[in-house]
């Protein structure tokens, strides 16, 4: 069922940090996934990349424990697990940064960067530290080079480009493995965009892979160490960044350079 | 769109952080929890100046508490509804029948003789029926997917119908003495049970809403749903715990008013829901959710009860105590969506 992708990079003898083999997933009639595979090594950022309705979203949903495979497998350090959450991608220190942010508006950064992993004051009654999570939050802004005039501040109050250091913030403070990134920059203006792809860049240095899903061929290329193709449900092409073009991405995520596969 | 704010990016932060006590006085400013406080100032100050030496005398303000009582109760529960961006409109029809069930109880177990050990067993049965029932349209809401309008409404007939069905049509008497003279009439230190026991319950789940994980994940919820189900809060099943605390604090209420009453008062309550749900949206909630403090809630409380009162006062016929207090509640929800529409422009 899976036929080998069509692999230009040399195989990577390194063990993935995230691996994906043959993962289906159906809806309805709609075969979302058709055996897709994926690899995520340590310290690289690699672009995930397809046309619409390629499964990207569904990918990543799968793998960030989101929604369940119909089948195939999930190995995260070479080991098999199975996820029924994000709760448990967590625990394997993945984190997602979605597109729409998943951030509460109504909330302040701090807490927002806490939500669901709060620190109590006093355990046993669940009365929030909110002085220390306050404290923290700081921290892990300052990490990233995000200065936010008020902390106190609903995050619903914050300007797009604010809102999405708190998003990034929050996978990076509690991310130990690989963060995987939706469409990051999707609403941002030029300087913040290259923001975020510093952010990224910063990430990786710290020894984080990133996944970055995106549209915009140019930034993938600028700031991907890998890309890897996503077409009809299947990953159909894996390049190093910097023996790739443009036109050869366009090529295997609308098939043109995959006719073998079209035969099939 | 407007130009976007840029973040610089400097790491020292050159502005002081702002302290605790501007933060709150920041807070209570811009909230709507001081606007409410104002109207309730000047309402006092009118009634004050329209009777003078009747409105606002220390046996009166000891009234307008012990009445406010119930409302104090329910509202604690509805703010936790709402700040989930859900509404329980069954408030007042819970009241009444947790006050049957506990007091068909005494029927069957003393009547007005009943001993100490069964009135507390009938408060927990009463608490309990309010809770219970609470949970039963909290599941229908977080489980079944019915919108909280049509799950409470759905409720709200439910306990109307079993609460006829168990007194036949006719209020229960027969409350226990005790009751009446201790919860109902009696006081402590000079302060009425019924006032002691509803602000005890406005500071203890004030404290929750504001200091620990229950209300941190009611604010979450009622913000963005699919952000607190993304951060691993279980949404249903948060959801199921809030109308269950609403039903129990309606319970509670129920045995408050049969204490007070010493009746069922089955017939009593149908515009309670409209009382309490302004209360707590004059206190600062907002119906889209995500917003709501339980100090809002208190003054919001104060303002329906105060009308009442000076209405009276100024012998104007209290029934347009419901009048006032609907406009009143239409035109605080109007201003609400102002802001939040101002806010999205921004």
């Amino acid at each position: 069922m899976t036929s080998p992708p069509a692999e230009t990079a040399p195989p990577d003898a390194r063990v993935p940090l995230l691996e994906a083999r043959g993962i289906v997933k159906r809806y309805g009639r709609v075969q979302a996934l058709n055996g897709a595979d994926f690899n995520v090594y340590p310290n690289e950022v690699v672009a995930l990349i397809g046309d619409n309705g390629a499964g990207k979203s569904t990918f990543t949903k799968v793998l960030s424990g989101v929604i369940r495979p119909d089948s195939g497998e999930i190995l995260v350090g070479g080991q098999p697990v199975s996820m029924s959450g994000p709760l448990d991608a967590r625990k394997f220190g993945i984190e997602t940064v979605y597109q729409d942010l998943a951030l509460a508006p109504d909330l302040d950064a701090a807490a927002n960067l806490y939500l669901g992993r709060e620190l109590y004051l006093i355990p046993w009654l669940r009365v929030l530290n909110g002085r220390e999570m306050r404290r923290r939050s700081v921290t892990a802004f300052a990490a990233l080079g995000v200065h936010l005039p008020d902390l106190s501040t609903p995050v619903g109050m914050l300007s797009g480009g604010q809102r999405q250091s708190v998003a990034v913030a929050r996978a990076v403070a509690f991310a130990s493995k690989v963060i995987f990134m939706d469409e990051p920059t999707a609403a941002l203006g030029v300087v913040q965009r290259e923001r975020v792809l510093n952010t990224i860049r910063k990430v990786r240095d710290q020894g984080i892979s990133v996944v970055l899903i995106s549209h915009n061929m140019p930034e993938v290329l600028s700031v991907a160490d890998r890309v890897e193709v996503l077409r009809l449900g299947r990953r159909v092409a894996s390049y190093r960044a910097s023996e790739t073009s443009i036109e050869e991405l366009v090529g295997a995520m609308t098939g043109a350079l995959d006719t073998r596969d079209d035969a099939a | 769109m407007t130009a976007q704010q840029e973040t610089p990016p400097v790491i020292p932060d050159e502005r002081p952080a702002p302290t605790t006590a501007r933060r709150v006085v920041g807070r209570l400013i811009t909230a709507q929890a001081s606007w409410t406080f104002a109207a309730l100032l000047i309402m006092m100050i009118y009634f004050t100046a329209a009777a003078p030496g009747k409105f606002l005398t220390a046996s009166d303000l000891s009234l307008i508490s012990q009445g406010a009582g119930p409302f104090l109760v329910m509202a604690v529960g509805q703010t936790f509804v709402i700040i989930t961006a859900g509404i329980d409109l069954s408030v007042g029809f819970v009241l009444v029948l947790s006050g049957v069930v506990a007091d068909d109880f005494y029927l069957h177990h003393g009547a007005t003789n009943a001993g100490l050990g069964v009135i507390w067993l009938g408060v927990l049965i009463g608490l309990a029926t309010g809770a219970g029932y609470g949970a039963l349209q909290g599941f229908m809401v977080a489980k079944m997917k019915i919108p909280p309008l049509i799950a409470t409404l759905a409720g709200l007939g439910g306990a109307e119908g079993i609460s006829y069905l168990i007194t036949g049509g006719s209020d229960f008497p027969n409350v226990p003495n005790k009751l009446v003279s201790s919860i109902g009439q009696g006081s402590a230190f000079g302060v009425q049970w019924l006032i002691i026991i509803s602000f005890l319950t406005v500071l203890l789940f004030g404290l929750i809403l504001a200091y620990t994980r229950f209300g941190r994940y009611t604010y979450a919820i009622g913000s963005n749903p699919e952000a607190a189900t993304r951060a691993g809060i279980r949404v249903d099943w948060h959801l199921i715990k809030v109308y269950a605390l609403s039903g129990l604090m309606a319970g509670l209420a129920g045995i408050m008013n049969l204490a007070y009453f010493g009746t069922t008062t089955i017939s009593g309550h149908p515009l309670d829901n409209l009382t309490v749900i302004t209360a707590v949206v004059l206190g600062g909630a907002s119906l889209f959710g995500g917003s709501g403090s339980m100090t809002g809630t208190l003054i919001g409380t104060f303002i329906p009860l105060m009308l009442a009162t000076g209405l009276i006062i100024v012998k104007v016929n209290q029934y347009w105590q419901y009048i006032l207090t609907g406009a009143v509640l239409a035109a605080a929800v109007y201003a609400d969506q102002f802001r939040r529409r101002l806010r999205e422009r921004v």
